[in-house]
């Protein structure tokens, strides 16, 4: 079972490898995450999980329960709380700082969630990919959706039916992201590809869940190349 | 747009180049390395650089010639460890910051839409240019 951490979308870039291939990756910032609660199979809650916490936030947010529960495991009060289920919770101190480099290296395959970008009311063709209609020929009828139902059978219009309505803004989980390297001393990680939300979005990412397929097997070892053919300067010098 | 952070990290996947200055209107020779099969070789491409885009890790510059009446236009990434090094073969002074008006021109015509200015007469101009700067700065 995965571990992970939660973190903040910095914005896209590229690597370039020592052959010129040109990598596109995210930037996802880590705030110092704490070990909030430990929950075991033997424990009041029964089941093997991990409940993380960043973002350091102010008391008057926070509801009495709240800031009650971080001050029984001696930690700063947090905004953002996250449970992992992991198969060993003995091992975490509560109250602990989780580190980048401990929990991610490069070479990995990740999970991350979060809140995709906000669309507002949309229509069919931005919303569910419909073709619309042509922009010319004659035609007066462009975006719009296009016929709904049958007739007097069913007389109804099918549930779930594709229409315009509110798009993005909703929690979005790409799986099997290739990591391509992790800086410890910026807490950072690049992550291969794409990741929802907009930038300084709040992130979960998490060991993959999916990593033991054979599929992403193969992908793992078809992209190592990356972390060894990284052009990297030396530490501290910038260009 | 992107933050300091990103900069920074771009910062550390480059690799410092020491490429002679160049700007767009200036014709430049980009000695690039190519692979055929297992052997590796470099190939110099000679052009005017007719557009330089992007900032950090993405900076990537565009350089166009013609080669038998055919124009050919080819995008380098600025920091690409396969671009050997770059001369300045002739410098160019031109009024836009995208040449793209090139592409309708031919031969003789799109050289004319470029003026030339020789090593010499640079740092001249520079100074020129130096002096109108302050002068306009005193008078406001």
């Amino acid at each position: 079972m995965p571990l992970g951490l939660i973190g903040q979308k910095v914005g896209m870039t590229r690597v370039l490898l020592k052959d010129g291939t040109s990598v596109p990756v995210t930037v996802i910032k880590f705030p110092v995450n704490y070990v909030v609660q430990v929950k075991t199979e033997e424990g009041k809650d029964g089941y093997k999980a991990l409940q993380v916490g960043a973002f350091e936030a102010k008391e008057k947010h926070l509801t009495k329960p709240l800031i009650g529960h971080f001050k029984k495991r001696g930690v700063p009060l947090l905004r953002r709380l996250w449970e992992f289920r992991v198969d060993n919770p003995e091992e975490f101190k509560e109250g602990q700082e989780l580190k980048v480099q401990d929990v991610f290296k490069p070479g990995d395959l990740v999970d991350v969630l979060g809140i995709s970008k906000g669309r507002g009311f949309a229509g069919a063709m931005k919303r569910w990919d419909f073709a619309g209609f042509p922009k010319s020929h004659g035609h007066r009828y462009h975006r719009a959706v296009g016929a709904i139902g049958q007739r007097t059978d069913p007389g109804r219009v099918w549930k779930g039916k594709r229409m315009p309505g509110h798009y993005g803004a909703e929690p979005i989980r790409v799986q099997g992201l290739f990591v391509v390297d992790v800086l410890p001393d910026e807490n950072v990680i690049l992550v291969k590809g794409s990741v929802p939300g907009h930038n300084k979005g709040i992130v979960i990412v998490e060991q993959s869940t999916i990593a033991y397929r054979k599929s992403q097997q193969l992908k793992k070892k078809r992209l190592e190349f990356i972390t060894q053919n990284l052009v990297k300067e030396e530490k501290g010098s910038e260009a | 747009m992107s933050s300091e952070l990103l900069r920074k990290i771009e910062g550390r996947y480059v690799q410092k180049k020491n490429y002679p200055h160049f700007d767009v209107g200036y014709t430049v020779r980009v000695h690039y390395r190519i692979k055929e099969g297992d052997k590796e070789r470099v190939q110099p491409f000679e052009g005017v650089v007719i557009r330089i885009k992007g900032s950090g890790a993405n900076k990537t510059f565009t350089v166009r010639r013609e080669s038998f009446g055919v124009g050919i236009e080819r995008i380098f990434p600025y920091y690409s460890p396969n671009i050997e090094k770059i001369e300045v073969v002739k410098i160019g002074k031109a009024r836009r910051a995208k040449l793209y008006f090139l592409r309708e021109l031919k031969g003789k015509e799109a050289q004319r839409k470029i003026k030339e200015i020789k090593p010499w007469e640079l740092e001249s101009m520079q100074k020129k240019k130096e002096q109108a700067r302050k002068e306009r700065e005193q008078q406001e």
